[in-house]
């Protein structure tokens, strides 16, 4: 749980809770806009654009978590993000990446039926969004 | 009287036997604890959405205009039964006992005069009521090749029923599942995806001060709009987890009852075939005694 003065910030995806920490500030990638919770936030319930969550401790930012949308929800005991697929960012490499990518370019372009089309194009802007996080 | 071999030959069968059940046994024991991790993780972002869900349903109430995912279409003739079961046999009456409250369902439904219509998760299902409900069925879900089930597994399920919902294809839908109680105890379920039950929101208020007043961002109907569709994909797969520790729960107590009658079959097996290598033996005995008596 979070000391005093933290946010107590829980990331959670439908398989697991991803984190539970206490944090001096996060940042959220709203559906109108990022906005930053600092702890004793007024109660909000906001959808989530794809994007990277930041959860900043003592003025730096300590862990970057890249989420394909979800929702986040404020309320006194602290910022509940509810991701559909959360990953953390610090394992990735710029090169793995670039490698998915081009799989998925391919994918894209053997892609025979819509289905399978949509799924390629989806996986790939969701690289693409990614690639962007990282670098 | 089976001849002495023939004993042999059913002793080393049932041998056989056992030892595949026990070896399932064990890997049903391992299957479980990783499916019953799996459905505890799964936890935590059902009971915030379901929270959720209530703080904004609580916001809306009394305003026009709620979805019709929450309200329904205000009929209630058409019923979609999706009902999960398992891709596999062995594993004791699980399929059975979801089928059975799945078939009970739609013969009350149909008395009543509603029209019903199935969609199937699971090759065992489908197999099951192939037979009196075939005509009933529109669809159907394979999840055979799926190592280990992901929320991308059920989002296409939850697509299809959503998809179906906004063609009017259907009035009110229920899944079919088995609640996982304990390895000995599964219990088949009916539970209302569609319109979504509003959940109370009094026994939420107590939990992390959700009576808060929130804002929101963008509007109440927009979030619900986009809040209510996921969170019929998670009740489809917070179902198929619920399955999956079922399923190994059955098979493993289903298995470890194979295993404790082959033995006994064994058991009685070994003492028959003993008797009668004994009888032989005395026959043959009294033969040579009184073959030497006559002398």
């Amino acid at each position: 749980m979070a000391t005093a003065g933290k946010l107590s910030f829980d990331l959670v995806t439908p398989d697991r809770l991803l984190l539970s920490v206490g944090a001096d500030m996060v940042v959220v990638p709203g559906a109108e806009g990022d906005f930053g919770v600092l702890p004793g936030h007024a109660p909000l319930i906001s959808s989530l654009r794809p994007g990277v969550v930041d959860v900043h401790q003592s003025g730096k930012v300590d862990g970057r978590y890249y989420v394909a949308g979800g929702f986040a929800e404020v309320n006194a005991a602290g910022l509940t993000v509810l991701a559909e697929e959360a990953i953390a960012i610090q394992g990735l490499k710029r090169a793995d990446l670039e490698q998915k990518i081009k799989n998925a370019q391919e994918d894209l372009t053997d892609a025979k039926t819509d289905e399978a089309k949509a799924k390629a194009q989806a996986q790939l802007r969701q690289l693409n969004d990614l690639l962007r996080a990282v670098g | 009287m089976p001849s002495l071999k023939q004993f042999r030959v059913r002793i080393a069968s049932v041998k056989a036997t056992q030892k595949i059940t026990k070896a399932m046994k064990m890997v049903a024991a391992s299957r479980l604890r990783r499916a019953q991790e799996q459905a505890e993780g799964a936890r935590p972002y059902a009971e915030r959405m379901e929270r959720m869900l209530a703080s904004v349903a609580t916001s809306m109430r009394g305003s026009a205009g709620a979805p019709r995912l929450m309200v329904g279409t205000g009929k209630d003739q058409v019923h979609l039964l999706v009902v999960a079961t398992s891709e596999r046999g062995l594993c004791g009456a699980f399929n059975s006992s979801i089928v059975r409250l799945a078939r009970r369902h739609i013969v009350e439904l149909e008395a009543k005069g509603k029209t019903v219509k199935i969609l199937t998760v699971g090759k065992k299902g489908r197999d099951q009521l192939r037979r009196d409900h075939g005509a009933k069925m529109i669809q159907h879900v394979e999840l055979a090749r799926i190592k280990r089930l992901a929320f991308s597994n059920a989002k296409p399920i939850a697509d299809a029923v959503l998809k179906l919902f906004e063609e009017g294809g259907f009035d009110v839908c229920t899944l079919f599942f088995s609640r996982f109680k304990s390895v000995v105890s599964q219990l088949p379920t009916a539970q209302t995806l569609i319109p979504a039950a509003a959940p109370a929101a009094a026994e939420t208020g107590a939990a992390g001060g959700a009576k808060a007043i929130y804002e929101f961002e963008p509007e109440e109907e927009e979030i619900l709009a986009d809040l209510l569709p996921r969170n019929l994909a998670v009740q489809v797969f917070r179902g198929l987890l619920e399955n999956q520790a079922s399923e190994q729960g059955a098979r493993m107590s289903a298995m470890d009852s194979a295993t404790r009658n082959a033995g006994d079959m064994i058991g009685r097996l070994t003492l028959q075939y003993n008797r009668t290598r004994q009888a032989g033996i005395t026959k043959e005995l009294i033969e040579i005694i009184s073959g030497a008596e006559a002398l």
